[in-house]
């Protein structure tokens, strides 16, 4: 189905593209290459050599062409949608085909699609040796060259620094205490990581092994004289916390400080503007406190942050709430005042508020149904026999 | 015996050489006509080029580049301990002292010598060359030497179908090596390296260090010595990059000679 769906948008376009070259979109289900044999052979010979070939290769070649194709079809589509060709951006594509090949399809990645080949096809080695067969690396026959090229590497970085050191301690000046790499937070590199370096597979254990000769080599005392290239396989830590980033306090036309944060509970989002030198009024939605929140308890709970730092009728609040019951916008409305509140606060203050729990977003949602139950708890009656 | 064995590896390299300038013609020039009336003349010299090499009997002097003095001090002639020993290395030892095998050096001598002098031929018809050794003192060593003398080693893990099953291992239209050199023929396990027996299904010809308790069978070349000292391992590698470098740049002097190359592009 998605074959005929090919053939049908590929002859639209060689009526309106007028070109010679037939180019086509692309569905991520690749049609088979068909393998052309001179002696006739049943299918079932012919089905069985197709199982055993593996994942398709695609030579650098045909990857060329279809580049070309779809340049020359990016043009065409370009001038079909009466737009500048220089200047057709991925985005401008997706959005023709989105209009000129409307699909009700669920999935995504069933909808016809368009993206240049390098996305499309995976990125595979070109090949390895030269005209008269003789392999580029010289360590091609290992299998896998990148790594044991880096083993290597890693090793006689390693003799290095040990040759360093005897020669000091032959001239007797080899001190214990030399400044190690400085390493901060960092981390090495994962093994995915590694793997999209040397655009090869390894396994665990090599992974395993190549973690420890680095340890190795970082245990050394000298090992500062090749901290150019151990640097190379650290990454730096991601920032663990989140809470930290207080909203910026801006300043409108008036000169009144006002900050504005986001929360969010069960399946309400919520936007707080908290203006300064104000009477404590708080509108929601356009409309009143009193109105849209009728229950005392909602309307506690937008109170307690400024209740807990003691700066009730200071401020105006001028909030957005979407989604949900009426408790979880209470709630989703709590958590954006708290974290508004942050830039007017000391950090002290500020470390309070966490410690009340004003900060933490409350993480539960509604547990799924299970099959074979009446909800997500609730069983059905249980009988004896 | 040694000249027919070495003119039968040759023969078998000339038939994949000669396999491998169709391939460069087809891929590499654009016009066919330019070529047809170049390359009788190229093959002309290329053929008069490798005559010469095999009219002398040492024709790189390969026996210049080590004396049985460098070997003993090397400490090539110590073998393994009398328990050790293999049936088939009988031939080729000196005797034996306070239980330890003596190699008889005169014996590594010749064969040192036959060995470098086909190394040499290989690397003067442009083999690739491939250094095998499962021995992890001396892998980094091996490596080097194998990167200077621009030639090919595999110091890990030998996987099964190396050899045997290349077109899946590596690609289709891979080159195998025309010359498989073992500085070490067992594995970590003290068994022959799976890499002879391959090599020899493959109609590959291997050079060997043989120690005292190895198989020579299946190795066409096999040079008796220790292959367990560092100083033994550094003479081997320093020998073979020293023949192959200058087996390479005779035939590179040939050319020049010959015309083949123009002087500019050495």
């Amino acid at each position: 189905m998605a074959a005929s769906g090919v053939r049908a948008v590929a002859s639209f376009f060689r009526k309106y593209g007028n070109c010679n070259s037939s180019f086509y979109i692309v569905s991520l289900h690749l049609s088979r290459q068909v393998i052309s044999r001179q002696i006739c052979t049943s299918s079932a010979l012919w089905r069985k050599n197709l199982a055993a070939a593996g994942p398709e290769k695609f030579t650098l070649e045909f990857v060329q062409k279809q580049i070309e194709e779809f340049d020359i079809g990016k043009r065409h589509l370009a001038n079909m949608m009466g737009e500048d060709p220089e200047n057709f951006t991925q985005e401008d594509i997706d959005r023709s085909i989105a209009y000129l090949f409307p699909s009700g399809l669920f999935d995504k990645k069933a909808r016809p699609l368009m993206k240049h080949p390098d996305e499309i096809f995976p990125k595979q080695r070109a090949v390895q040796w030269g005209a008269d067969g003789r392999p580029f690396h010289f360590l091609f026959y290992t299998g896998k060259q990148s790594y044991y090229s880096l083993m290597h590497e890693l090793y006689g970085n390693i003799l290095e620094v040990e040759k360093y050191q005897d020669l000091l301690r032959a001239k007797g000046i080899f001190s214990k205490d030399v400044k190690p790499v400085s390493l901060g937070t960092s981390r090495w590199l994962t093994k995915e990581e590694l793997e999209a370096l040397l655009v090869e597979t390894i396994s665990a254990h090599d992974y395993d092994r190549f973690v420890q000769l680095m340890q190795r080599l970082l245990s050394m005392p000298y090992s500062s004289l090749e901290e150019e290239f151990i640097r190379r396989y650290r990454r730096q830590l991601e920032a663990q916390s989140k809470h930290q980033t207080v909203p910026v306090l801006q300043n409108d036309d008036k000169g009144v400080a006002f900050s504005t944060s986001d929360g969010r509970r069960k399946t309400s989002t919520s936007s707080v503007v908290l203006r300064d030198c104000g009477s404590g009024r708080i509108t929601v939605n356009n409309q009143d406190y009193i109105h849209y929140f009728p229950i005392l308890q909602d309307r506690e709970q937008l109170m307690f942050p400024l209740q807990f730092t003691g700066m009730l009728g200071r401020f105006d609040l001028q909030c957005t709430v979407s989604g949900g019951g009426r408790s979880s916008q209470a709630g989703a409305l709590r958590l954006a005042i708290s974290r508004a509140l942050l830039s007017f606060l000391s950090q002290q203050e500020g470390e309070m508020m966490r410690q009340a729990g004003l900060l933490t977003p409350d993480p539960r949602l509604t547990e799924r149904k299970k099959p074979g139950q009446e909800g997500a708890r609730h069983k059905f009656t249980w009988k004896k026999r | 015996m040694a000249s027919r064995a070495l003119v039968k590896g040759l023969l078998g390299l000339r038939h994949s050489r000669s396999v491998t300038i169709k391939y460069c013609g087809g891929h590499c020039f654009a016009t066919a006509a330019s070529i047809k009336s170049d390359q009788p003349q190229t093959d002309d010299a290329t053929e008069k080029i490798l005559k010469l090499s095999l009219e002398k009997p040492d024709y790189f002097r390969v026996s210049e580049l080590f004396s049985l003095e460098d070997l003993f001090d090397a400490r090539v002639h110590l073998g393994h301990k009398k328990g050790c020993r293999h049936r088939l290395m009988e031939p080729y030892l000196y005797g034996c002292r306070l239980d330890q095998d003596i190699i008889d050096l005169d014996q590594t001598m010749e064969h040192l010598q036959l060995a470098l002098n086909f190394a040499a031929h290989i690397a003067y018809r442009r083999g690739v060359i491939l250094f095998v050794s499962r021995r992890r003192q001396f892998s980094h060593l091996i490596e080097s030497t194998a990167k200077d003398c621009g030639e090919y080693a595999h110091t890990r893990y030998w996987q099964g179908g190396l050899l045997t099953n290349a077109n899946i291992q590596y690609g289709p239209g891979v080159r195998l090596p025309d010359l498989i050199i073992f500085l070490s023929t067992l594995n970590n396990v003290f068994q022959q390296h799976v890499g002879i027996r391959d090599a020899a299904k493959m109609n590959i010809p291997t050079v060997g260090v043989v120690d005292s308790n190895c198989n020579p069978s299946l190795v066409t070349y096999p040079i008796p010595g220790n292959d367990d000292t560092p100083v033994a391992m550094e003479l081997y590698c320093r020998l073979f990059k020293m023949t192959i470098n200058r087996a390479k740049d005779k035939r590179r002097q040939m050319e020049l000679l010959h015309g083949l190359l123009a002087p500019s592009s050495s």
